[in-house]
């Protein structure tokens, strides 16, 4: 539930056009401090994208992104992440042949000490602070996947794709963002499997203070279930936003995912 | 005896057998005697794949690296030492070991961070060439002259490295062969350089110590000066093997995996891109450029033709062979290409042709290299 009104994310008017393909059309959004937002709509109608500009892999053609009180549009994407934002990718983006925790350690690459010096020459130093990373990677998967927990240095390469997913996930929760960005989490995974994703996520938000969620997902009872709002985008363009009840039952939403008759 | 102790055991054995073919190989001088050899060798290698040897001397290595380390330092010492009156075999050696200090650069940059760089010789020839320069013209003393190598390889290669951060895969890899190129056809065309006579260069001298003498030890023995080469050769290829073994075990290393694996995930955690491109090519670039200047003063001569586009090949061809990413794997290929052709002088014409049928049939068979590299331990034995 929203923890005060403070706003996490805010889009104003995001466009973005691939040559003469509109995919973001004056997208406006916004994600309150402590909420999850469920981002939903047909293949195709923009929601990775809104989150491919929001983290720079694209740079808008208009409107802005504001994160935090600060308008971080066209910010590169290290820079995006070190404002607070972590994500998953729709299709897997591991690196499969390294292991488990250093999959989880990239992503807590901003807080890592990268000095050539200590590195090279601070071999004590850094055992110490590979160990406690160890440790806090240990506990997160832990959480998620204990069978993995004890497999942390395997390759990555060894583990099925549900397993990888969950491994993701640890991979944007470990920096402790402020923002969270899920791209279908629980595409091929089971009903149950789907439950325990989103309680273990649940889980890490009561630890992680102010973490907000932005969740895209076809699941919907999983957005039924865990969101406090939805928006609903077709073709680029927000048609629909509310609760999910509301929006399930709006005309728009029906026609643009069943089609008119 | 323990399992962990008969690891050891076939460790050392492995160890001291190597040391044996080794000092073998390059001491018959008949052709017939090292095809055996090679042959034999050969199946040796395969059979102790199939028993599960090599997984435990790799598990030997493991679990004990200081002292297999220690171990190998030993037998290269004792091959050297075999070798200790004769030119050409430590001739041979030193150039392995410039050839492998190069190749663990090259690892650096392409093997770690997915940077390619095919004008590998032409960052050789930058520190040959800035020994060359040095070493006629003024009085700096050699270490710092091989130091300075380099370093100017260095600052070249961070030219270089502005166009290549710009492309992506195989445009990169055009640019690094135009630069290796125009670099040749600068010293042929610069007469203040030798032109394509290429320059003499003087042997390495160190507080009155000439590494070009032949080293008297009493009324009666005098060992090859080459000794003098093999020794700093070592040196450096010991700082090349420590320097790439503790970066690659470190935040350091996982962030050029991460640049060479995923660039945009990668990105999206933070992890600045061209920071660790630029790093990694400079650095290694620094080793390559020590190693030439090295090899300058060892072989008292250089021209242009030494550092052409087929020489770049040859580096990057070690690194490939031995197994990207691979310190080890890296030794083993730097030895098997410098050595092989030189000592298979009978079929003249062919023995390019021959090693190229042994590259072809390693990575048809074997594409992940002689020694592929395993998963990352950033303290070795440690289980978490």
């Amino acid at each position: 539930m929203t923890k005060g009104h403070d706003k996490v994310l805010a889009f104003r008017g995001l466009t973005k056009r691939f040559g003469g393909v509109v995919a973001l059309d004056h997208f406006d959004m916004e994600v309150d401090e402590g909420q999850i937002v469920g981002l939903i709509g047909p293949n195709g109608s923009g929601k990775t994208t809104s989150f491919n500009v929001l983290t720079g892999i694209y740079a808008a053609n208009g409107g802005e992104v504001e994160l935090l009180g600060q308008n971080i549009t066209n910010w590169t994407a290290q820079k995006v992440c070190e404002a607070g934002v972590a994500r998953t990718f729709q299709r897997s983006r591991l690196c499969v042949e390294l292991s488990i925790f250093d999959n989880i350690m990239i992503g807590n690459h901003q807080h890592l000490n990268h000095g050539l010096m200590f590195n090279i020459f601070q071999r004590k130093a850094f055992r110490r602070q590979m160990e406690e990373s160890f440790e806090a990677a240990h506990e997160l998967m832990a959480i998620f996947d204990p069978p993995l927990a004890g497999r942390m240095l395997e390759a990555v390469g060894t583990f099925g794709m549900i397993d990888r997913r969950r491994i993701e996930i640890c991979r944007a929760l470990i920096s402790h963002p402020r923002l969270l960005l899920l791209d279908e989490p629980s595409a091929g995974m089971t009903e149950d499997e789907t439950r325990q994703l989103m309680d273990d996520i649940l889980v890490v938000r009561e630890r992680i203070n102010g973490l907000s969620i932005v969740l895209v997902e076809h699941e919907m009872g999983m957005i039924e279930r865990v969101t406090d709002r939805c928006v609903v985008l077709n073709f680029g363009q927000k048609i629909c936003e509310g609760t999910y009840r509301e929006v399930a039952s709006d005309k728009l939403v029906q026609e643009a995912y069943l089609g008119v008759e | 005896m323990t399992d962990k102790s008969m690891d050891m055991l076939i460790g050392f054995v492995a160890i001291v057998l190597g040391t044996v073919f080794l000092i073998t190989f390059v001491a018959i001088e008949s052709q017939i005697e090292i095809l055996g050899l090679i042959v034999l060798t050969a199946i040796a290698v395969v059979v102790s794949a199939r028993m599960g040897i090599s997984t435990r001397i790799s598990e030997a290595f493991a679990s004990n690296e200081p002292l297999m380390n220690s171990a190998m330092l030993l037998a290269t010492l004792v091959v050297a030492f075999w070798f200790r009156e004769d030119h050409f075999p430590l001739l041979m050696i030193a150039t392995v070991l410039l050839y492998l200090t190069a190749c663990l650069g090259l690892n650096m940059q392409f093997g770690y961070t997915g940077v390619v760089n095919f004008a590998g010789a032409g960052f050789f020839g930058v520190g040959c060439y800035t020994a060359a320069v040095l070493n006629q013209h003024t009085a700096v003393p050699h270490l710092l002259v091989v130091v300075l190598g380099g370093v100017i390889a260095a600052l070249v290669g961070s030219i270089l490295i502005l166009p290549v951060l710009r492309t992506r895969g195989h445009y990169a890899a055009v640019v690094t062969i135009a630069f290796g190129i125009m670099f040749k056809t600068f010293l042929e065309v610069n007469d203040t350089l030798g032109g394509p006579q290429g320059l003499k260069v003087p042997g390495m001298e160190i507080l009155g110590w000439s590494f070009n003498s032949n080293i008297e030890i009493g009324a009666e023995i005098e060992l090859s000066f080459y000794l003098n080469y093999v020794a700093i050769g070592l040196a450096l290829a010991v700082l090349a093997f420590i320097l790439t073994r503790r970066i690659e075990r470190s935040w350091v290393g996982l962030s050029l995996d991460a640049v060479r694996l995923d660039e945009t995930a990668a990105a999206c955690f933070g992890v600045n891109i061209k920071r660790w491109k630029i790093t990694a090519f400079t650095l290694g670039n620094f080793l390559i450029g020590m190693a030439g200047a090295v090899f300058a003063m060892m072989l008292g001569f250089i021209a242009p033709t030494n550092f052409a586009f087929g020489d770049s090949l040859i580096l990057v061809s070690i690194v490939l062979l031995g197994g990207m990413g691979s310190p080890w794997g890296t030794v083993i290929a730097a030895g098997l290409v410098i050595l092989l052709p030189e000592k298979l002088q009978a079929i003249q014409e062919y023995r390019f042709l021959l090693y190229a049928i042994v590259v072809i049939l390693i990575l048809l068979f074997r594409p992940q290299g002689l020694l592929p590299r395993g998963l990352r331990t950033y303290v070795p034995g440690w289980r978490g």
